[in-house]
């Protein structure tokens, strides 16, 4: 590949960030260009590592990341600089930096706070602190000339159990990443104002090991999994329980048994069990999990992929989350075991980029089961190989579909592919992929522990087992909870500890923005899918953010509207431009200026929907309408 | 892509050459520059299936947009064109197979017993839409199913469409706006006006002119541009959502980009989004007249390829040059030569009607 790279210099900053990430990789090999042996005599250039570069394409989205932590940007040089190392034409390395919200391709303040405007966080004064933010440092994502602190607007970060949120993105050596809250303008500001204080503070509050068991730990995992120490508990059974950073910790709390018995059952009894427990994906798309693996067992190419997809980035689900950072080493096994079942060598941990709590748990856990042999070759001295390697998104939820996050890991563009093929036929690198989400992988060492006729007894015939559910908003207690399949959502609101005193549920929305709103009618129905189904609704990933009657839930649909807009790929036309015009159609109707009746707007919205589902590429636009038409409906909001 | 070539070739008016034989320009119907190639090896025989309630039998490696065509049904497209990667975008090919979404007939294969429905009322509907969505965002005035030739218009009208449904369009961004637009949040409509992608069109270089207004991201000017033909990779697309734009690295101009002016995504362009300098000059000057035009086909001189031109001339001048994607040689890729090298052909003796 002959590329034209702009004669553009990186900083010494620059190019240090890039290469300590790219020189223990890529090795010597340093592209077609810094590489290559020049022969006067001949007039020839002999290109060393030129392909060995090209095929590291995958460690595009990693360097921009190491760039961005480092500098607060994207420079033209540096892209200059990364293209000479990977032999990635410069156009396409600024089409994946222009993608993602987390990185920037105009040079804007190190440090930089992202607050979280998305359902929870709304209801909680989130608008207020965008309010103090723009008057204090003004208009998001331009600051006033001179100032050196950047604010942006961010969806959902996943905290919705401490609302309002913020993440923290100070570059520098060593960067500071951290998302907390509750917080207010004044805490944010204070914290921008002095980076390394707050670096300090916030490392201290929030990581990124911090286990000692200080009040403020013990606060905070109050407040993410109030249920916390109960018995009773599969999937948040350890969570509370163990020193998230401490495999020895984990092995004597029933950790690595599932390994064992895996391997001394075989891969095939595996894939049985799995099969016989009828678990489902718990990603929101519910297949079956078995039929998955069986696939990718019986495709022939090789290597084959385990990926785990982290990039838990619906708005209202922070589930995930509760694992990766508090019982980070029972995802290892898990996807340990998976890749023994179909027969994997390789595993990803695509993990969102707001989670750099769950980021430092993950990284220690994957590094202490390496230490142990956990990972690796001859794992519990079976003819079993594999490792993991964490891979950050980049501020994308389109990322999270599964071939977009296959896209996002190769260093492409995060857009989905059209599907046949299928991951287990051809998936990341074009090869063989089982991807499962967090919540699913959690569920396999159960199974394998407990068989799968004990485990398929928790649960409904048509749902198996228990389900993680994020709930939010105006609830007393809002935090990640674990219920059987077939827990009614009346009682799982009340679990959480009802709405406020004096206040009545006016809506609930069940999935997130690709969800659906159900009104105070359906508290009585079991949450299943079946019954979901049954319902026209979707419980999706597990977000259930309850409304009460003092919310806007007009205001509500528009930012979902405004999410599915700002989120879209825009690579198919039904979702890039359908999402514009439903935004603009809502925002018609809540100003009251509708075209032609307002009855005229809701059979154009209706038309909109039809066509997105109908002919978008991808989940994201196939579900963009709904949210939007079913809370118009339920809320009997319009006149 | 006109098929039909004009039984004469360009007419030399100036009595200073009349000892040349007009006709060296024309192509000889005697000698065909395609070469004949062997059939199309076809793995895994044919299968049977349903077009439109008419069963088929088809070779298995059809994609479903090909099985139809071999059946006389029509599909509009937009995105997909026979030399390059279909990549499945613009949703204008979608056709019903009893699944959950429809299906895009341009990159899906066909399959043993499948019913595939080509213009029933979901069908229809959803191509209505993406019409609609495509013309109350994007200047199409130009826009055929390959290249431009304004074809779109018929569809429209076949499928009803009317993008004034969506509200009067936008003001158009002012220059460089769409280019600098970050991922993530941005300001909130009032839904008053359609949101557009019109801006200025970007004038940096003597040969081609990029007016995005015109630009339905139908990928194909990338995929020219990269490994589907040219392997030069000047442009992406960068940003994401409504955002998303055809760009070259921080948008810098073309001369100081990857760009080696082949000029094959503009062959490829099927809105005139992407347009010859001299096109874009004569229709900004209102003289640009497609009826008063002739396209003669012949072989570029400059080396021993052996590239099809197809000269567009009007008034006695050339236009714009293309070459026809059946062409067996390059499948209608050329060089900045054989694009735009011509002005030689067009100067004159002294005295002549038209000097240089």
């Amino acid at each position: 590949m002959d590329l034209r790279i702009a004669d553009i210099a990186a900083s010494t900053a620059e190019r240090e960030a890039v290469d300590a990430y790219l020189d223990p990789r890529v090795g010597a090999a340093r592209g077609g260009w810094d590489g290559g042996e020049r022969n006067i005599e001949t007039d020839g250039r002999v290109a060393r590592g030129g392909h060995e570069a090209r095929s590291h394409r995958d460690l595009l989205l990693p360097a921009l990341h190491a760039l961005q932590d480092r500098v607060g940007w994207i420079s033209p040089g540096a892209v200059a600089h990364i293209a000479r190392r990977l032999t990635v034409p410069p156009a396409e390395i600024f089409g994946v930096a222009s993608f993602y919200a987390l990185l920037s391709t105009t040079e804007r303040p190190p440090a930089a706070v992202h607050v979280c405007d998305d359902m929870a966080c709304r209801l909680a004064g989130a608008e207020d602190i965008c309010r103090r933010l723009e008057a204090a440092l003004g208009p998001a994502g331009h600051p006033n000339p001179g100032e050196e602190r950047a604010w942006h607007r961010s969806p959902c970060l996943g905290q919705c159990e401490r609302a309002p949120a913020a993440l923290f993105t100070i570059a520098g050596t060593p960067p500071v990443r951290v998302s907390t809250g509750p917080i207010d303008a004044p805490e944010i500001l204070a914290r921008l104002d002095d980076g390394l204080r707050t670096r300090a503070d916030l490392e201290a509050l929030e990581g990124p090991i911090g286990t000692a068991a200080t009040p403020e730990r013990l606060e905070r995992l109050r407040r993410l999994a109030p249920q916390a120490g109960q018995s009773g508990l599969r999937l948040l059974a350890r969570v509370g329980r163990v020193d998230p950073t401490s495999l020895a910790d984990y092995l004597a709390n029933g950790g690595y048994r599932a390994l064992g018995e895996a391997v001394a059952a075989g891969p095939e009894h595996v894939i049985a069990e799995v099969i016989a427990a009828e678990v489902l994906g718990r990603g929101g798309a519910a297949f079956p999990t078995g039929r998955k693996w069986a696939a990718a067992r019986a495709a022939e190419a090789r290597p084959k992929s385990i990926v785990c997809n982290a990039d838990e980035a619906e708005p209202g689900t922070f589930k995930d989350r509760a694992i990766l950072e508090e019982d980070p080493f029972a995802l290892v096994e898990a996807m340990t075991i998976a890749a023994f079942a179909v027969g994997a060598e390789r595993g990803f941990l695509y993990l969102r980029g707001e989670y750099p709590l769950a980021e430092a748990r993950m990284l220690n856990a994957i590094d202490r089961a390496r230490e142990k042999g956990l990972l690796g070759r001859n794992i519990l001295n079976a003819d079993l190989a594999f490792d993991i390697e964490i891979r950050r998104g980049g501020g994308a939820y389109i990322a999270g579909e599964e071939t977009a996050l296959f896209e996002s890991i190769e260093g492409d563009r995060p857009e989905p592919r059209s599907k046949p093929p299928f991951p287990v036929e051809v998936g990341l690198f074009g090869k063989p992929t089982v991807i499962n989400n967090v919540e699913t992988l959690a569920n396999l060492p159960h199974i394998l522990l407990d068989g799968a006729s004990a485990y398929a007894a928790l649960g409904t015939p048509g749902s198996r087992g228990s389900k993680l559910f994020s709930l939010s908003g105006h609830v007393a207690r809002p935090g990640v909870y674990e219920v059987p399949f077939g827990t009614r959502l009346g009682d799982l609101i009340e679990l959480a500890g009802g709405v406020r005193r004096g206040h009545q549920v006016k809506v609930v929305n069940l999935g997130g923005a690709a969800g659906s709103f159900v009104g105070p009618d359906r508290l009585h129905m079991p949450l299943t899918y079946e019954h979901a189904k049954a319902e026209g609704v979707t419980i999706g990933a597990g977000a259930v953010v309850v409304f009460d009657e003092t919310t806007d839930v007009l205001d509500i649909l528009r930012r979902i509207a405004e999410f599915f807009r700002d989120e879209s790929c825009g690579q198919c036309v039904p979702c890039r431009v359908g999402t514009v015009r439903q935004e603009e159609l809502l925002a018609r109707l809540i100003a009251n200026r509708p075209r032609g009746t307002v009855a005229d707007e809701l059979a154009l919205l209706d038309e909109l929907g039809r066509a997105m589902r109908d002919a978008s590429i991808c989940g994201l636009g196939q579900t963009a309408n709904a949210a939007v038409a079913s809370g118009l409906r339920v809320g009997g909001l319009l006149p | 892509m006109s098929e039909q070539l004009p039984p004469q070739g360009v007419r030399l008016d100036s009595g200073e050459f009349t000892g040349i034989d007009p006709r060296i320009f024309t192509t000889s119907p005697a000698r065909s520059p395609q070469i004949p190639t062997a059939p199309r090896a076809r793995a895994g025989g044919t299968v049977e299936m349903t077009i439109d309630g008419t069963p088929v039998t088809v070779p298995g490696d059809f994609t479903i947009l090909e099985a139809c065509r071999a059946q006389g049904v029509d599909i509009p497209t937009l995105c997909t064109l026979s030399t390059l990667t279909p990549e499945g975008v613009c949703r204008m090919c979608v056709v019903d197979t009893g699944s959950r979404a429809l299906t895009p007939s341009c990159s899906a294969r066909v399959g043993q017993g499948m019913t595939v429905w080509t213009d029933n009322e979901r069908v229809r509907h959803s191509r209505k839409l993406v019409l609609e969505l495509l013309a109350s965002s994007v200047d199409v005035d130009l826009a055929g199913p390959e290249l431009p030739d304004g074809s779109i218009a018929r569809y429209m009208a076949e499928y009803g469409a009317d993008p004034a449904r969506f509200g009067p369009p936008s003001a158009p961004a002012p220059a460089g706006a769409r280019d600098a637009a970050e991922a993530g949040h941005h300001s909130a409509p009032d839904g008053s006006v359609a949101e557009r992608v019109a801006q200025p069109v970007k004038v940096d270089n003597p040969l081609f002119v990029r007016d995005y207004a015109k630009c339905i991201l139908c990928y194909k000017c990338v995929e020219a541009c990269g490994s589907d033909a040219q392997n030069t990779f000047a442009i992406s697309v960068a940003g994401r959502g409504f955002a998303a734009r055809v760009s070259t690295e921080f948008d810098v101009g073309l001369a100081e980009s990857a760009c080696v002016f082949c000029g094959n995504c503009i062959n490829v362009c099927p809105t005139g989004a992407l347009m010859f300098r001299s096109e874009y000059e004569l229709r900004q000057a209102g003289e640009w007249r497609d009826e008063d035009q002739s396209v003669t086909r012949t072989i570029c001189p400059y080396c021993g390829v052996g590239c099809t031109l197809e000269l567009h001339v009007q008034d006695n001048r050339i236009v714009k040059v293309l070459s026809p994607l059946d062409a067996q040689v390059t499948s209608g890729n050329l060089c900045v030569k054989g694009r735009f090298g011509f002005d030689f052909v067009q100067v004159r003796a002294k005295g002549s009607d038209r000097e240089a």
